[in-house]
């Protein structure tokens, strides 16, 4: 009864309810593949694709392209979605609709991405697990749930391992939540890239290369990233080696980053847990590349460092310059490690100072003190201020999703 | 005169009962035909006879589809015409239909010769849009039934080099047509642009446009018409073949309202901007596919450029497209390998 009520409230989220929403169960066993795709194109909205408990073994990813449905597996155990003799498809599985749910079912070694959404308003990914079974692997798929374009993203109770660019990837999306999921050993654990307004708390980052990453990048349709709120999440350990392919911005994140903001506005890192990251507990920095992008912002600014419980991070930093910076402060870095450029040029165009302070108020914080963009780490002049910013920072609203989506998430459960 | 033939030919098909007809109004029924030949696209049951006013065409630049041999048609609803609106796509009236089938000869060197079609596509303009369909034909070649969820056939031939080869063709599922023929929320065509069509039947005789312009099935051509480069016309300048072969071939992915949206490398032939046509671009969510490399291309440097390798590679989660090939087009890399060794490093 319980969870009929939940459903309808589901309902009251898309364009028009369905009549006679059905449920199609897929079994494990053979021809797996043709017959749950056959379920994800033939359900109608509002309609439960559920898989049975078991080892779907498919050869080819999978696709979902019909609004309002949800896909629902016996649990992250229990159904599991086997993509290890995978020879087509660059994910396990895409999502192109709305209004979709995915719960409760695991996805093993893609090809490519776990699972992937795109241009989606309203997805949610919950109770789920992505892995590369044979560990952190340079050839181990890119991401495991990789959310883009899209709007309205819920991503909780999540586990991801072995994602040789990010576990938990958020790309050039709007309306995010990230909470209570765990990302171990990929070469990033959580990233936000060129996305407005995300909340991401309850999160346990370990072992990755770098914890939680919130990245802006240059050339891309949506970019301007801003309003992240990271919170009460445990950055543990992030020192696995990088295991990225060189080319992707995530190949440069240095071993043993807690938490990385890079080219952002008004984001808030406040009250979590960041222990035992050997390079940095939190690393504020511009965008290291030359850019040709005259709309692009390479600053982080208006960033809110506060509340935080540091221990053991900055014992041997791995980034170039790493160890003479710690030498010349003491063998350690502090915690807060800021490389203090502040001015870029806009391409074709003048110079320009950043629109934002950097308020660390739970430091002690390093300075590099680098001054404008493109001036090499060699350059660096640091300095360590322990006594920070006075003056507080507007915090970003909390994210809220439509209740509709997060009645849907709880049903079921 | 040719009409009669045809239709002399036709009265002696076992049970024929009369001139094949296109089924218009089975087309525009929600439901698709569990069969191809409920249509009336073809006179012949094994596909290769198109039915009267059922139009075969050719793409300057044709997609690339593991080498199989495409046979395109048209039809349009009697008295209709489709309107150019200046280049790109025109705009075909409701009722059309465009009809694709894929096959391989035993020997591409004898290509007229035992010829097996695997699957015909249709692409349906309906009230609501165009709507993808994939009949795939048995192996007996007398019909071709609807599939949705796409298959996977083993085919073997011999190549136009004399070599034999064996491969795993990809019927699409009705996701995968629509995750190319998407552009924003609706689907479209790929092939019959305005700049595609410029040119003859298989590259000769009278230019297509005309020929349609002519015949009543196309109005609104401009005075004169931008057209893409023949891929494969060595007499023309090696970036427009080379563009024309990306743009056809990752063009409908990789363009601000299509399904690589997100990557910011779009690569329409006449792109203007150089970073969105991928010059000295750095990838966003390549992952793996990057293969080491900085940039989607390097100028001077096809061996250091992201786009090439990805086009080299057969292995899921590096290659592109992402699907629609499962072996490397030997030699769409050539050219877009001797374009970007010819681009200057500055």
């Amino acid at each position: 009864m319980r969870n009929h009520l939940f459903l309808l409230l589901a309902g009251a989220g898309l364009a028009s309810l369905p009549a006679g929403a059905k449920t199609l169960d897929v079994a494990a066993g053979a021809n797996a593949h043709e017959r749950l795709q056959t379920a994800l194109i033939e359900a109608e909205p509002g309609d439960v694709v559920q898989l049975g408990a078991g080892r779907f073994a498919l050869t080819s990813g999978l696709s979902l392209d019909v609004a309002g449905v949800t896909v629902r597996g016996a649990g992250p155990e229990r159904s599991v979605l086997d993509f290890t003799g995978q020879t087509g498809e660059a994910e396990g599985l895409l999502v192109t609709s709305g209004d979709v749910l995915l719960a409760d079912f695991a996805v093993e070694n893609a090809a490519g991405n776990g699972i992937k959404s795109k241009g989606s308003d309203g997805i949610s990914f919950v109770n789920l697990r992505v892995e590369w079974t044979g560990g952190p692997k340079s050839t181990n798929g890119a991401y495991g749930v990789y959310p883009v374009s899209s709007k309205n993203v819920l991503i909780e109770k999540v586990f991801v391992r072995g994602a040789s660019d990010a576990g938990i990837y958020v790309g050039q999306s709007q309306n995010i939540i990230v909470r209570n999921s765990r990302a171990e050993g990929n070469v990033a654990g959580i990233e936000i890239e060129n996305s407005y307004n995300a909340d991401v708390f309850g999160n346990v980052a370990t072992g990755n290369t770098g914890g939680i990453l919130v990245f802006d990048l240059p050339d891309l349709p949506q970019q301007g990233g801003h309003a992240v709120r990271l919170f009460n999440n445990q950055v543990i350990a992030n020192n696995h080696p990088n295991f990225a392919a060189p080319g992707n911005i995530v190949a440069a994140v240095p071993p043993g980053t807690g938490v990385m903001i890079m080219a952002n506005r008004d984001v808030h890192v406040t009250g979590n847990d960041i222990t035992n990251n050997a390079s940095a507990g939190v690393m504020l920095v511009a965008y290291t590349q030359a850019f040709t992008d005259a709309a692009y912002n390479p600053l982080p600014r208006a960033v809110t460092v506060r509340g935080n419980r540091y221990a053991g991070n900055g014992t041997a930093p791995a980034f170039p310059g790493g160890k003479e910076i710690a030498a010349a402060v003491g063998g350690t870095l502090p915690p807060v490690m800021w490389d203090g450029v502040t001015k870029f040029t806009v391409p074709g165009g003048a110079e320009t100072l950043a629109d934002g302070p950097i308020a660390v108020h739970d430091g002690p914080m390093i300075n590099l003190n680098l001054g404008t963009h493109g001036t090499p780490p060699s350059a660096a002049q640091p300095s360590v201020a322990t006594v920070l910013a006075s003056a507080t920072l507007p915090e970003p609203p909390t994210v809220v999703l439509p209740a509709a989506q997060e009645a849907r998430a709880k049903a079921g459960r | 005169m040719r009409r009669a033939l045809l239709a002399a030919a036709l009265a002696l098909l076992p049970g024929a009962t009369g001139a094949p007809r296109v089924d218009a109004a089975r087309l525009l029924e929600a439901a698709p035909a569990p069969k191809l030949a409920d249509y009336g696209l073809f006179a012949d049951a094994a596909g290769r006879v198109p039915a009267p006013g059922v139009v075969r065409y050719t793409l300057n630049t044709p997609l690339f589809s593991d080498y199989a041999e495409k046979f395109r048609y048209a039809w349009l609803p009697p008295g209709t015409a489709a309107r150019a609106t200046g280049a790109g796509m025109p705009d075909f009236p409701i009722g059309t239909v465009l009809v694709k089938s894929f096959g391989y000869p035993a020997d591409f060197r004898a290509p007229d010769q035992t010829l097996r079609i695997i699957e015909t596509r249709l692409l349906v303009r309906r009230e609501a849009g165009w709507v993808p369909l994939s009949y795939v034909w048995n192996a007996a070649q007398t019909e071709a039934v609807l599939k949705r969820a796409g298959a996977h056939i083993p085919v073997s031939f011999i190549d136009a080099q004399g070599r034999p080869r064996s491969l795993d063709y990809a019927v699409p599922n009705t996701n995968q047509c629509k995750q190319c023929h998407q552009q924003g929320t609706t689907a479209t065509p790929i092939g019959p642009t305005v700049e595609n069509l410029n040119g003859g039947l298989d590259g000769h005789g009278e230019n297509q446009l005309a020929a349609w312009a002519r015949a009543g099935r196309l109005t609104g051509l401009p005075e004169a018409p931008a057209r893409l480069a023949r891929w494969d016309n060595a007499a023309e300048p090696l970036a427009a073949r080379a563009r024309a072969y990306m743009d056809v071939n990752c063009g409908h992915c990789h363009s601000r309202a299509g399904f690589a949206s997100n990557s910011g490398l779009y690569l329409q032939h006449d792109e203007p901007g150089l970073a969105a046509q991928g010059i000295n671009k750095r990838p966003v969510a390549a992952g793996r596919g990057s293969g080491g490399h900085s940039v989607a291309i390097a100028p001077g440097a096809p061996e250091r450029s992201i786009l090439v390798h990805r086009m080299e590679s057969n292995e899921p989660g590096v290659m592109m497209p992402q699907f629609g090939r499962s072996v490397a087009h030997e030699e769409g890399v050539a050219l877009v390998r001797a374009y970007v060794a010819q681009l200057k490093a500055d």
